[in-house]
């Protein structure tokens, strides 16, 4: 542990602070991660209240999720590589990757809107039941999640093609990617738990 | 002037505490909890009394260890030790953390133990059979049904000594909590759900039983009376209750239900006996329209 | 649709006590404008305190805050006691039975959220940096941001008193009596928004302070060289990050519940309202200890301290706040054994509660054999201590008893457990509080408090608890349940309610003597200046700076070697000389963070009143003031090695 201690401390300056930042960063996602776990609690509570509602297997539609699923997870993997070219300081590439990342993540978001849109058209509401109150509010959350990491993606493309790829936007991109993977494992356990589980 | 200060402060601390083991005594027939009138108060201060002899093992001997410390050590008195490095000894760390842990193990146990034995969901085993009251908390006052005798009571309970007594309880309003500290502690009452407590009543008296969760703001009226009696007196008073005029049907019910406070004892002669089970179901499964209909009457 | 949503002038106060209420508050904000236009300070409050990111002065915003809502908690006390010592038999006392329990609501949430918290975030910001050697907190702007959230909640909470009401459904609001059926006013929406924004700070500090400690400690400060109210705080924040998440979730759906007609407590509609019990609870306990390991800290620094000598059982110590720190998350369940939860359930977590005792009683003889072959100093703190161990110990007997489920059943809801937590939080938090206060005091404003004051006020304040909280204890045996706004006369309750107004009498002279204290030490300040920045013979590194410190706390960053370093090096005499100054970074004062707050209080209101257009705009503004602070490249300035050389002589030359 001293050791560890001594080599943070004689690290170069700017570095640690990036460091902290970072470190930072990841207890944000544990507090987080606390909060989603929370919401998928309720949600394990309130599945099989669905108060003669529709069950979870009668609204699912799997193909649906699967494609909601890969966009979402090639996101992941496009947000990988454009992060690698933001360390090797490739602005172009850096924007053309990102860019891929934004609009699966916005077709992600599209689809959840749409499948959301239907479920009320048709009655199933987040006011028909429990069951659907914990759906709407686990699955939504998740989508805000996305949402605001949208908007932080387009704003700091754009700083970056004003102003290039300095210091601070590649230590933001690297706090930007860290979110959206975090939100990726999240969504895998939304798939499992909320619709492979409920479907089966 | 500091030592005055000292001196006169901590005769006023224990005088304080005199005062109140005075008071202690003096209200001591008062005290609910330590004159316990059926079997699971009874067993439930019993409980309470040796948990306290087990932490004063501890407890005890910590306190004249602190004021021992506290005047020995203290700053001016040269002849104490002194030793301002010594600050580890495994022994002693050693024995307080084994020794509370031990005394925790025991309690522990007692807690397996009784939390069985205690169980408000158990049957009393008696030869006397038992009567069962179901009872129902609503804005604010409590609702009590004799399903078997085709009775039911607002804010009163009368029931034989030594009969063990199965409440089933539910709400029609927000949760409550139904306690006679006398006779046994507290469980929930949550609509839609049905929780349980068995009890039996030794001594015969009244005592009084409340709501111990908030539910808005007639709740401190949620008092009512328990009437112990003789079985003899008991049938009495059901047949007596049987002539009431007052008649409970699901439409007396809901007018019952609307919200009201200090509402005094009121007898009532049962005409539907599945009043109870309509109510706890009504919040489960979405017929007639769901719990709407019975409550919506509040405006 | 109304444009002020379900805003009118119907929201203002009706009855007397409310009014009288709300236009003390307004005459006292007024006064307060009025004072600083007249001394002409505007100027000075706004670039000395408002748009300030320095530890030092947040900390002492925080602790301001805490003692103006300590006042308005301890009015509400005075409005409790009076009520419950006359409202017997045919009298109804002072204030209506939904009134009352307005104000019980309002005393719990200002009391724990707004006071005790507010104190451990304040002293734990002043102290904190100081102590591990660092120059500020990991994200100095964040921590801004989490004291302007804090004040945030604290104004909406307060708003609630003049314009509408506040909940009554009790200080955790359980639902279904806070759902939209049963309390169809504002009064939760108040409560769940002056929570959430508040505990969004609370959650913010969390991180702030766990990677503070994980990152900046000074050289040569390995985890197990760290002071304990370091390790305390650790603990905590461990707890904070953990548990706060918990809150905010909860919160929420019950919004959602009040709001959008979603089905998470409801009675109807598949709801759960025992799931709302165990979120908040879930919650809830790791908070008490939130509160309470701090002030372990407090005391374990102030023990060793007055008693001249390190502090026994390190290791033992630092084991026990890991094992509460874990501990506290598998015990909740004990806040409703009488929900009916099955036998096992309710054993098993009766069990874990009382195994909690035993870390707790560890720390306790830990610091009682650091007295043992001592020096004890018997000042205020001291007494304040010695308080706290009797008064601590007898309410944690009575929480061992309760514990156990069957004995429970008897007890929960009763006063005796509201005389049981009052033990707990009053003498732990508020006495670990007030001797923190005590203790730091000097460090922060560099003259020391006169102590003889604060001596008559710990004699006071124990006294006064025992009076005011001994009835409780008696009245909760008797079949007296908590939050009853009126009761009939032949349970013979009343003497007992009279001699517990009694004790309330006695804790505000307490209080006053304090406030007596903090005047009296401003006056004469100039008798108890602290020249040497160690007026108690410390052990630790806040010790070793200049008192004030200067902004950036050290001219040259310590190095430390030892469990209590500074003593260690006072007692070999050792004094390094050789002083190479190097260039600091500074973050720069910025006014967003208090525009930040601001947003999010106007955010909190217009969710409560559902102003929607409101509530999107200043959703808009927070995300703006976070992007021009994101955006912006200069949020720092350096301080060069010359001018902190020139600063360093002069808190020197003062030495």
């Amino acid at each position: 542990m001293e050791d560890i201690d001594t080599q943070i401390q004689e690290a170069p300056k700017y570095d640690k602070t990036d460091d902290t930042i970072v470190f930072g960063f990841w207890i944000y996602l544990m507090t987080d991660c606390v909060l989603f776990a929370a919401l998928f609690a309720v949600y394990a509570v309130l599945h099989n209240n669905t108060f003669g509602g529709p069950s979870g297997s009668q609204i699912f539609s799997p193909h649906y999720v699967l494609i909601e699923t890969l966009a979402l997870l090639s996101s992941s993997f496009t947000c990988g590589i454009g992060l690698i070219s933001a360390y090797n300081m490739q602005k172009n590439r850096v924007i053309g990757w990102f860019s891929v990342t934004f609009l699966l993540g916005v077709s992600f978001v599209i689809m959840e809107i749409v499948e959301f849109a239907h479920l009320i058209n048709v009655g199933n509401s987040f006011k028909r039941s429990a069951f659907l109150s914990s759906y709407f509010t686990l699955v939504g959350t998740h989508g805000l999640h996305v949402t605001v990491g949208l908007i932080g993606m387009l704003i700091l493309m754009i700083r970056i093609y004003t102003k290039g790829l300095t210091k601070s936007s590649v230590r933001r991109l690297t706090l930007l990617s860290l979110f959206w993977h975090f939100l990726d494992i999240i969504w895998i356990f939304i798939f499992t738990i909320v619709y492979m589980m409920g479907i089966a | 002037m500091k030592k005055t200060l000292r001196f006169i402060f901590i005769t006023l601390i224990l005088l304080c505490v005199a005062v109140f083991g005075t008071m202690f005594l003096l209200h001591g027939k008062n005290i609910a909890v330590l004159n316990p009138k059926g079997l699971i108060a009874s067993k439930e201060k019993g409980l309470i009394i040796t948990v306290c002899l087990l932490i004063s093992i501890v407890v005890v001997p910590l306190f004249f260890l602190t004021i021992f410390t506290a005047y020995k050590y203290r700053e001016g008195n040269d002849g104490a030790n002194y030793s301002p490095e010594w600050d580890s000894d495994p022994l002693l760390e050693i024995i307080w953390w084994a020794i509370p842990a031990a005394i925790i193990l025991v309690l522990s146990l007692i807690v397996w133990h009784t939390s069985s034995t205690l169980n408000y969901y158990k049957p009393i085993k008696s030869k006397v059979p038992p009567i069962t009251i179901q009872v129902i908390s609503l804005d604010w006052k409590w609702l009590f049904i004799y399903p078997k005798e085709k009775v039911a009571s607002v804010n009163f309970i009368e029931i034989p000594q030594n009969t063990p007594i199965d409440f089933e309880l539910t709400s029609d309003t927000v949760m409550n909590a139904f306690w006679i500290p006398n006779l046994a502690g507290q469980i929930m009452t949550m609509p839609g759900m049905e929780t349980k407590i068995h009890i039996l009543a030794y001594n015969k008296g009244t005592y009084y039983g409340v709501s111990s969760n908030i539910s808005g703001s007639g709740f401190a009226g949620m008092r009512f009376a328990v009437q112990v009696s003789s079985l003899k007196n008991f049938n009495k008073w059901i047949e007596s209750a049987n002539r009431s005029s007052n008649i409970l049907t699901m439409t007396s019910y809901k007018k019952l239900a609307k919200p009201s406070s200090y509402n005094h004892k009121k007898i009532y002669s049962l005409k539907d006996t599945g009043l109870f089970n309509a109510i706890v179901e009504n919040y489960m499964v979405p017929v007639f329209g769901g719990p709407i209909m019975l409550t919506d009457s509040k405006g | 649709m109304n444009i002020l949503g379900k805003l009118s002038i119907n929201a203002l106060p009706h009855d007397m006590v409310t009014l009288g209420g709300a236009m003390m508050m307004i005459v006292a904000i007024i006064f307060g404008i009025f004072y600083v236009t007249y001394t002409k300070r505007w100027s000075w409050l706004w670039k000395e305190w408002i748009t300030t990111t320095d530890h030092k002065k947040i900390g002492v915003m925080y602790i301001f805050v805490s003692i103006i809502m300590g006042i308005r908690g301890f009015a509400d006390v005075v409005l409790l006691r009076t009520q419950q010592a006359t409202s017997v038999g045919a009298s109804h006392g002072i204030v209506s039975a939904n009134h009352f329990q307005q104000i019980f609501s309002a005393h719990g949430v200002i009391m724990i959220f707004f006071v005790a918290m507010g104190f451990l975030f304040g002293i734990v910001n002043l102290v904190l940096p100081l102590q591990i050697g660092s120059r500020d907190v990991a994200f100095p702007f964040l921590n801004a941001t989490s004291f302007w959230l804090f004040a945030a909640g604290m104004v909406l909470m307060n708003a609630s008193l003049i314009i509408g009401n506040f909940t009554y459904a009790g200080w955790l609001s359980y639902p279904p009596l806070s759902e939209l059926k049963y309390s169809p006013g504002v009064g939760v929406d108040y409560w769940i928004w002056s929570l959430q924004i508040a505990g969004l700070g609370s959650l913010f500090s969390g991180i702030n302070f766990l990677v503070t400690i994980i990152k900046l400690r000074c050289k040569g400060m390995a985890l197990m060289k760290m002071p304990l109210f370091t390790w305390s705080v650790f603990g905590t924040m461990s707890l904070v990050i953990l548990a706060f998440p918990i809150l905010t979730v909860t919160l929420a759906l019950l919004y959602l519940d009040r709001t959008i007609g979603t089905h998470f407590f409801t009675a109807s509609g598949g709801g759960n309202m025992m799931m709302y019990v165990n979120l908040i609870w879930s919650w809830g306990h790791p908070e008490v200890y939130i509160l309470v390991l701090p002030a372990f800290g407090i005391f374990s620094e102030v023990v060793s301290v007055f008693s001249r000598k390190r502090l026994f059982g390190y290791r033992s110590m630092v084991l026990a706040i890991w094992a509460i720190v874990f501990l506290s998350f598998i015990v909740w369940l004990h806040h409703f054994f009488t929900m009916g939860a099955g036998v096992d359930v309710n054993a098993f977590f009766g069990m874990m509660t009382m195994i909690i005792a035993v870390p707790t009683g560890v720390k306790i003889f830990n610091w009682l054999f650091t007295m043992f072959r001592g020096r004890i100093k018997f000042n205020a703190s001291m007494i304040f201590f010695l308080g706290f161990i009797f008064l601590f110990t007898l309410g944690g007997v009575a929480g061992v008893m309760m514990a156990v489920p069957a004995i429970d059943y008897q007890l929960h809801n009763s006063l005796f457990l509201v005389a049981h937590f009052h033990t707990m939080i009053v003498s732990g938090v508020l006495f670990g509080d007030f001797i923190g206060v005590m203790y730091w005091f000097p460090k922060i404003f560099g003259f020391k408090l006169i102590d003889v004051y604060g001596r008559v006020a710990a004699y006071l304040w124990i006294i006064g608890f025992v009076v005011a909280f001994g009835p409780l204890y008696i009245l909760g045996l008797m079949g007296a349940t908590r939050r009853l706004d009126h009761y009939p006369a032949y349970t013979g309750w009343q003497p007992l309610f009279i001699v517990a107004g009694v004790g309330v009498f006695i804790i505000a002279l307490a209080v006053l003597f304090q406030f007596i204290q903090l005047i009296v030490s401003y006056r004469k300040r100039n008798d108890n200046i602290d020249i040497t920045g160690d007026p108690w013979d410390g052990r630790t590194l806040e010790w070793s700076t200049s008192s004030p410190p200067p902004f950036f706390n050290f001219a040259i960053l310590p190095e430390v070697s030892n469990r209590d370093d500074f003593w260690e090096k006072k007692q070999r005499g050792l004094n390094s000389n050789n002083k190479e100054y190097t260039d600091i970074e500074i973050v720069k004062n910025t006014p967003i963070a208090m525009y930040i707050g601001s947003a999010a209080c106007l955010f909190g209101f217009s969710a409560v009143w559902h102003i929607w257009w409101l509530l999107i705009l200043s959703l808009i503004a927070v995300i703006v003031f976070i992007m021009i602070r994101t955006t912006d490249e200069e949020t720092e300035y350096i301080l060069t090695a010359s001018k902190v050389a020139e600063i360093d002589k002069k808190v020197q030359w003062k030495i």
